[in-house]
């Protein structure tokens, strides 16, 4: 059986024990070859939990209150990540940053495995890495956005992306409705790990309790 | 193949995906093989996933495209709309003229 690229058909997202005990092995036998270090493992973990949504939210709620900001995140998106301070280790992949707008849709997805912008967001949810999700959104994204709550007008154009290769994308979403007197603060609140990838919209401001 | 990292093709133009499935870690999925697609990006060389995977040096590098299909090419009973599209980055030596 083939599937994804695998020739065996393997899937990351079930019999977590099995695959941490394989990660164990695979991490004992890189050290002990001399491959990579203990310390240079745990630095690499250290630095992907330091980031979460919270830090792309910041970056793209910038965007939206700064339009030349956001041209220079769309051209050029590491160099703007490092005019807010978010600098990528040399060993991540590439992140490019893609625009919803109110007539284009994209989502983000990786049919192969769980390709995903860690750098800035941090670690992909559990369903992201799921065959579920992986197979459904290339086949019927509509059906997907309709399973995470999503309404989009018939009339949108929805793309799927598939990080398949060295480019990992992170989604800007549509600025809603109504938010026009809000702060960059209150509005990176908007900004969900969900709509970064593209499954849901942000929030409206309506939905977000008043801290 | 070993072109040194120049591009072959330019945004706009049309290529289909080869088909195969070679004994190695590849990173062309099977649903978009065969299929017949526009180059929207190409994104620079990078080192061959295939050769990488195996301790190689991944070289000659290969220019990496983004890919731009139309949904409806891509599955018989898509239900979406006729502008719907699947982007997918894909390297040179995986693409062959039209």
């Amino acid at each position: 059986m083939t599937q994804n690229g695998h020739a065996n058909g393997h899937n990351h997202g079930d019999n977590a024990e099995y695959y941490s005990l394989r990660a164990a092995a695979i991490q004992a036998l890189l050290i002990e070859k001399g491959v990579c270090t203990l310390n240079d493992i745990v630095t690499m973990a250290d630095k992907i939990d330091s980031r979460s949504p919270k830090d792309g939210a910041k970056i793209l709620a910038r965007a939206w209150v700064d339009p030349e900001y956001k041209i220079r995140l769309l051209a050029d998106a590491e160099s703007a990540f490092l005019e807010l301070g978010y600098d990528l280790p040399e060993t991540s992949p590439k992140i490019t940053v893609v625009e919803n707008t109110d007539d284009i849709h994209n989502i983000a997805v990786c049919t192969l495995c769980s390709c995903y912008p860690r750098a800035i967001i941090g670690r992909p949810p559990v369903w992201y890495k799921g065959l579920a999700y992986r197979s459904k959104v290339v086949v019927d994204p509509r059906g997907v956005l309709k399973e995470f709550g999503t309404e989009l007008d018939e009339s949108v154009q929805v793309n799927v992306i598939d990080s398949s290769a060295d480019y990992r994308y992170l989604i800007l979403p549509a600025r809603p409705a109504g938010t026009d007197a809000m702060t960059e603060e209150e509005l990176a609140n908007l900004i969900t790990q969900e709509s970064m990838i593209g499954v849901a919209q942000a929030l409206s401001p309506q939905s977000v309790p008043v801290d | 193949m070993a072109n040194n990292g120049a591009a072959k093709y330019k945004p706009g133009d049309l290529v289909r995906v080869k088909v195969g499935v070679p004994p190695t870690h590849f990173r062309t999925p099977e649903y978009i093989q065969g299929k017949e697609g526009r180059i929207e990006t190409l994104w620079g060389a990078f080192p061959n996933p295939e050769s990488l995977a195996y301790g190689g040096d991944g070289l000659p590098a290969q220019p990496l495209y983004q890919i731009e299909f139309s949904q409806s090419d891509l599955w018989r009973d898509y239900k979406g709309n006729s502008g719907d599209k699947l982007f997918i980055d894909i390297y040179e030596h995986w693409l062959e003229e039209i």
